[in-house]
């Protein structure tokens, strides 16, 4: 069966491209997808799907909070309702913020502690490779994926920290200082383990062009994961 | 009716913008500024009929993050419709 997924375009998303060609070319290697864009107004999803993508950009022009109103727009009562009955959600950057904001994740992405936005290439260990999404990885993985954001400070209070890294959903630690996340968080599962949320932008590291391919077993890793089942 | 809803971070939740502001303040040589916490102004014009209880979901369901904000709800009496 092949692989079906739907990236989701906000009015300000500007990694929705280049999430729907990531997506398309891997699945391509292992045997043929399909990707949907599905625009934020829209109140249903196609049918099907294997995988929903949030993409980075500063939806509605990070208006009020970074991912707020995006969390809020149409589309996103579809989200949640797949997300509930187990299809997987990937958010980047954005993405990850409009997580937050829709309650599909714990905590809240603040403004860098620096100050400063980030946009350069950063350190991760992977924490698990005990997910749909980091299967193909090793823990304790380093691995280079860049960020771009100026909203990646993770925080969620210790008792929701402590839960996450008890129940194995810190996905990915940044291996150096870049925007002050609580305990170096830099991507979460939720608890179900089909919803994961990170900063960094592993479409971004999918071919060699790009600098580097660590992006890719993340992707290799839902495609496998979702079409073998 | 005129609602003004103030929005700001808890206490003990890093304010990386009030940092910021502190020491600009500082850098102009204003003294004897202890701490600085900057937050958000949303305006509201709402009909007379909105209740309490709305204006409080209002601010819960998307005005503030519950997660790291704070809010305070404040009724403008007298203000011109």
């Amino acid at each position: 069966m092949a692989f079906t997924a739907a990236v989701v375009t906000f009015p300000g998303s500007n990694c929705d491209r280049d999430m729907a060609v990531a997506i398309e070319q891997i699945a391509g290697d292992l045997g043929g997808g399909t990707v949907y864009r599905v625009w934020h107004g829209n109140a249903g999803l196609p049918d099907g799907l294997d995988l929903i993508a949030l993409p980075g950009g500063f939806s509605y022009g990070d208006y009020l909070r970074s991912g707020a109103m995006a969390a809020r727009s149409p589309v996103m009562q579809a989200v949640i309702a797949a997300a509930e009955r187990g299809v997987a959600v990937l958010g980047v950057c954005n993405g990850f913020q409009v997580l937050t904001e829709a309650g599909l994740l714990p905590g809240a992405l603040m403004r860098n502690a620096g100050i400063r936005f980030v946009c350069r290439e950063v350190a991760l260990t992977v924490e698990t490779s005990q997910s749909l999404f980091t299967a193909g990885y090793e823990a304790g993985q380093r691995i280079v994926i860049p960020v771009a954001h100026h909203d990646g400070n993770y925080f969620a209070d210790d008792a929701t920290l402590d839960r996450l890294e008890g129940e194995g959903r810190v996905a990915f630690r940044y291996a150096e200082a870049v925007n002050g996340s609580a305990r170096d968080i830099a991507g979460v599962l939720n608890a179900k383990g089909n919803v994961l949320g990170m900063m960094p932008h592993p479409e971004r590291m999918i071919e060699a062009a790009h600098g580097g391919t660590d992006g890719r077993a993340l992707f290799e890793s839902v495609i496998k994961g979702l079409v073998d089942a | 009716m005129k609602v003004r809803v103030s929005v700001s971070l808890k206490n003990g939740v890093l304010d990386p913008q009030g940092r910021a502001i502190h020491h600009a303040l500082e850098g102009l040589g204003f003294a004897g500024v202890n701490d600085v916490r900057s937050g958000r102004l949303i305006e509201l014009d709402v009909a007379d009929d909105v209740t309490d209880a709305a204006i409080d979901e209002m601010c819960r369901k998307l005005l503030a993050n519950m997660v790291i904000e704070n809010y305070r709800i404040e009724k403008i009496a007298g203000a011109p419709a």
